[in-house]
């Protein structure tokens, strides 16, 4: 079966991949795949304020995740922050957390803006690999990179990356999948619609060998801030 | 025994080496038999140790580091500072070098937006606390600052500080580097401007081959007319920075 847009099911879209983009910022990254564009910026480690919420124990990773008023194909987005903001800001945390060691840096705080200027499905994903490839570049320890993308289950065909349109589809069943690439621990999972276990576990099986891939663009791109001032 | 390629750019999560034959030292992790980064860094091999060095990063507070530092807030007893970390450093009256009288306005000694060059004495949880009882260790006059990345540091300095003195020599400025990045320059507003310049390069190309002859060169062209600052005018602070390993 061909997808709507032409790609083999488990096909990723094309993606494009940035470091060092924000002057002020300690680390930043944008990642594109297709339609959809993510930036990312982080401040940190940093002192926090407001200062009840300081931990001695632990430092906090504080997400903050926006898409941005021009940034969908229909209506204009409202600009400030709503329910589905804070829960996707919340489930990135978490999606990030098993890489860093927190205890590092206790009452402070490490803050991540992500930004989508473009969308069409899988912000969430796209903004998890944004994001964690502007906390390698702010020198942050990291045991790991993550790399997310979303599977979906659809015509009874698992389709690896859905997009915008296929996410629109009557009955699509939708995952959110994030894990760390050396080890395919997994630190994301978010099923949004109906599927069976063994197709499940289908889909897990091909959304890790995609993010195999997602991780040799973010690889790469890390690494071509360094090596375009060896050329010069 | 496999070769590991030295001065390489590796990312995080990025496998290093496989087996027992190597020991994972600062900038790595062993997870079961694979050592593996935690930076994008360069990596640094020495005998069967291996190092990731951060290309980027903020500052973390370290005994025995010197740092140059602005007074942010003072209480009775303590000035607190800022070093371009998350926590604010804290210098107590008592671990400042002049006798402090009781009841005394400790603005008198050190004001708000002050510049001065401390020692970290002691890092806990909660606090990071500073000295200033040293040579070297001061109130910090007018000049110029800079501010470059922590890592970039050693670079700065050179082994046994022969970029610093480099710097220093044919600029004719006084320079204090600071392990958390900050650079205070001073001398002749020219000269500083050649000095930071040279800082700037250092910071942004701290990972490229030759390029201490660059530098050389590039203050060779703008080498400054003023008569090199003699062992005297120096203070005994620049050499004591950690020096670049290896």
């Amino acid at each position: 079966m061909k997808r709507n847009d032409g790609r083999a099911p488990e096909e990723l879209r094309k993606m494009e991949a940035k470091t060092g983009i924000i002057k002020r910022a300690d680390g930043s990254a944008m990642f594109r795949i297709g339609e959809t564009i993510a930036y990312a910026a982080v401040y940190g480690p940093r002192e926090l304020h407001p200062k009840f919420m300081q931990n001695p124990e632990k430092g906090l990773l504080r997400c903050n995740y926006n898409m941005m008023a021009f940034s969908g194909s229909g209506d204009r987005v409202r600009p400030s922050a709503n329910r589905r903001s804070r829960e996707i800001s919340m489930v990135i945390e978490k999606a990030l957390e098993p890489v860093l060691d927190l205890t590092a840096y206790p009452n402070a705080v490490i803050d991540i803006f992500i930004e989508l200027v473009q969308t069409d499905a899988g912000t969430r994903c796209a903004g998890i690999c944004a994001a964690a490839m502007a906390l390698a570049d702010a020198g942050i320890p990291m045991k790991d990179l993550v790399s997310a993308l979303s599977v979906g289950y659809l015509r009874n065909e698992i389709v690896v990356d859905i997009n915008g349109e296929e996410d629109m589809n009557e009955g699509a069943t939708d995952i959110a999948f994030a894990c760390l690439p050396i080890t395919g621990e997994v630190s994301l999972l978010q099923v949004d619609g109906e599927i069976k276990k063994d197709v499940l576990l289908k889909a897990l099986d091909k959304a890790k060998e995609a993010a195999m891939k997602i991780a040799e663009v973010q690889r790469k791109a890390l690494k071509e801030r360094y090596h375009d001032k060896h050329d010069a | 025994m496999e070769t590991i390629e030295n001065k390489k750019i590796v990312v995080p999560g990025e496998v290093l080496a496989t087996g027992m034959d190597f020991l994972p030292s600062s900038g790595t992790y062993r997870d079961k038999d694979k050592i593996v980064s935690i930076y994008v860094g360069l990596t640094n091999v020495s005998g069967r140790v291996i190092r990731v060095i951060p290309l980027r990063g903020r500052y973390m507070p370290k005994r025995d580091d010197t740092i140059v530092g602005k007074i942010m807030d003072m209480t009775f007893s303590n000035w607190f500072i800022d070093m371009g970390c998350a926590n604010m450093g804290v210098l107590s009256v008592r671990e400042i070098s002049e006798f402090v009288e009781r009841g005394a306005d400790l603005a008198e000694y050190f004001s708000h937006g002050d510049y001065v060059v401390c020692k970290i004495s002691k890092v806990t949880r909660s606090s990071v606390d500073l000295s200033m009882r040293g040579p070297g260790l001061r109130k910090l006059g007018p000049g110029k600052l800079v501010q470059v990345d922590s890592s970039k540091v050693p670079r700065i300095i050179g082994k046994q500080g022969s970029m610093i003195s480099m710097i220093k020599d044919k600029t004719a400025c006084r320079i204090v580097v600071g392990q958390n990045g900050t650079v205070w320059i001073q001398g002749a507003p020219e000269d500083e401007m050649v000095a930071a310049e040279a800082i700037y390069k250092i910071n942004q190309e701290s990972h490229r081959e030759g390029l201490t002859e660059e530098i050389a060169s590039l203050l060779e062209k703008k080498a400054s007319k003023n008569k090199p600052l003699t062992r005297e005018d120096e203070e005994p602070i620049m050499e004591r920075g950690r020096n670049e390993t290896e």
